[in-house]
């Protein structure tokens, strides 16, 4: 049974794994044919498919990082995630569904922080074959229609 | 206020002082003289009005702008201003309304703008109300031009402005029906936020120097290199162009190699290339094409990604611009796939187009204290007519010629 012990502590592993710029570690979160996208309310309320960030396999994460690391340009920045507690929907042994806040600060190279972004990833988690648990699907859904400057780190 | 604070030491355009992104009187002249002025300011698609009275708030330039459309099928924009006050007559972003009725004292009005209705116009049990002169039909927002072309709205606050096919030109006409051929649908819209002037965004889109030299995913998949088949179309006011490219894997291109430049490395390959795979839908082979229209419009098609962008003033050193995703409303499911797909190209997270989100930042805070500075435009020389070759700044000159006219300077 996955509990919310569990998902609260993934949750925990995988904002840390990204505010510590361990950006290669973030695409071991997901399953290999994962939905991950980043959107914000009104698209969602309308029911407008497209993202910010649209991947459909976690080959296409590992492609987000790699083009950060060795193509992207932009300045340095980082992120600090604070995550709320889960709101299950529905969890049993092979998975869960659930809702989870987050407020995300970015730290520019400046020394500036300022509050990035906000709003609630809806996930959909399954437990892997050697118990691991892992995202079939998270949407990142902000508050903000509006994104400064740009979005390069994942949420 | 003195007039004559732009500091242009001569007639061409290959130069343009700093203070054009930073002086703050000079931004109220842009709204009278450009977004006011003799020019068609983009507002929406005909396919966010899908019906008698659907209606979207938006901008033209600074100025708050509802669009609508009446039962007439007519589209109508006002000023989102109430007569009375001036208060925002429609806050949401996007409706269907009978009327409108500013929330403040409740005046209304029709879609077309007209005021219809003042509370209390005739007092309460006999005190106050309106005097019996005040006449309603005198009262109402600033209504715009209105003008449509191949599915795009544009308005103007101007009579003289010429009408819109002769505004774009045939050249940029045939290049947006090209895109706009059939019926198109919303898939998304996002906005970003800029730390830069206006001006410098819209360069930006139109400087097809630095596409290869920049964004690195472009180049490394054979996306847009300077040596491919393409070229610059700009229009004879200047300030609306074309820039294009065709794929020709065919072509081996040394150049970039000679040169040593950043942009070039063969270790870089994608794990999913379905990122990229797309599909032929036009027959002409071109597969990149940035347009844009004086003063802030923007149609864009790489590959298969589809898009409008609408380029808004926020004061001197900020810029919200708003992407609108777009496909055909008879797209397959797997075509519609390839352009969400192809969507991480562009906005805010682009791979392609986050890095113009922060060039135009660099150079805002480069050119603090840089009065009396100038930067340089001489690339592909003076000229601001069309080219073959893409590195060239020829477009980006047009602009200045274009904003020049406008502001008479």
């Amino acid at each position: 049974m996955v509990d919310l012990l569990a998902l609260c502590a993934f949750n925990a592993a995988y904002a840390q794994a990204i505010d510590s710029e361990s950006l290669e570690q973030w695409p071991s979160f997901f399953s290999e044919n994962c939905h991950y996208r980043i959107t914000h309310v009104e698209n969602q309320r309308e029911g407008l498919a497209a993202g910010i960030v649209y991947a459909d396999s976690r080959a296409m994460l590992e492609d987000r990082i790699a083009a950060l690391r060795e193509a992207n340009i932009y300045e340095r920045q980082r992120y600090r995630h604070l995550l709320g507690i889960p709101k299950i929907e529905s969890a049993d042994a092979s998975g869960a569904v659930a809702r989870t806040p987050f407020m995300v600060a970015r730290i520019m190279a400046t020394g500036e922080t300022l509050l990035f972004a906000t709003g609630e990833y809806h996930d959909r988690f399954v437990v892997a074959k050697n118990g691991k648990l892992l995202l079939a699907e998270r949407v990142a859904v902000c508050d903000s229609t509006v994104t400064d400057t740009l979005l390069a780190l994942p949420l | 206020m003195s007039e004559q604070a732009i500091y242009w030491k001569g007639p061409g355009l290959t130069r343009v002082p700093f203070e054009v992104y930073t002086d703050p009187a000079l931004a109220r002249q842009e709204q009278d003289r450009i977004f006011h002025g003799a020019t068609w300011n983009y507002l929406c698609l005909e396919a966010e009005l899908p019906e008698g009275g659907s209606y979207r708030s938006t901008f033209a330039g600074a100025t708050p702008v509802v669009v609508v459309k009446d039962n007439d099928g007519e589209i109508y924009a006002f000023e989102n201003r109430c007569a009375h006050r001036g208060a925002l007559i429609a806050l949401e972003k996007s409706g269907k309304v009978d009327n409108f009725q500013c929330v403040y004292h409740a005046w209304s009005y029709n879609r077309q703008g007209d005021l219809i209705g003042v509370a209390f116009e005739k007092g309460v049990k006999g005190q106050g109300g309106m005097p019996p002169a005040f006449c309603k039909e005198d009262h109402s927002p600033r209504k715009l031009r209105v003008a449509t072309f191949c599915g795009l709205v544009f308005a103007s606050f101007s009579d003289d402005v010429p009408p819109i096919e002769e505004y774009l030109g045939d050249e940029i006409c045939a290049r947006i029906e090209r895109v706009l051929h059939k019926p198109v649908e919303v898939i998304g819209r996002f906005t970003q936020a800029l730390p830069n002037n206006w001006k410098l965004y819209v360069e930006n889109v139109k400087d097809s120097y630095h596409a290869s030299l920049l964004h690195l995913f472009f180049t490394t998949f054979e996306l847009n290199r300077l040596s491919q088949k393409g070229g610059v179309i700009v229009d004879e006011s200047g300030g609306n162009h074309v820039s294009f490219s065709m794929i020709d894997p065919a072509a081996a291109d040394a150049s970039y190699k000679e040169q040593g430049l950043r942009s070039d490395t063969d270790r870089y390959r994608l794990k999913d290339p379905t990122l990229l795979a797309g599909f032929k839908e036009y027959d002409d082979g071109i597969t990149l094409q940035i347009l844009s229209v004086f003063p802030g419009f923007v149609l864009q098609q790489i590959q298969n990604c589809l898009a409008v962008r609408q380029v808004l003033p926020k004061g001197q050193e900020r810029t919200e611009l708003n992407w609108t995703y777009i496909g055909y409303t008879d797209d397959t499911p797997e075509q519609r796939s390839v352009r969400l797909k192809q969507c991480n190209l562009v906005g805010p997270a682009g791979f392609i187009s986050m890095e113009d989100g922060a060039v135009g930042g660099f150079v805002q805070r480069g050119i603090a204290g840089a009065q009396g500075q100038e930067a340089i435009l001489e690339m592909g020389g003076g000229e601001t007519g069309s080219s073959e070759g893409r590195a060239t700044e020829t477009s980006v000159r047009g602009f200045w010629k274009a904003w020049r006219t406008h502001m008479g300077v």
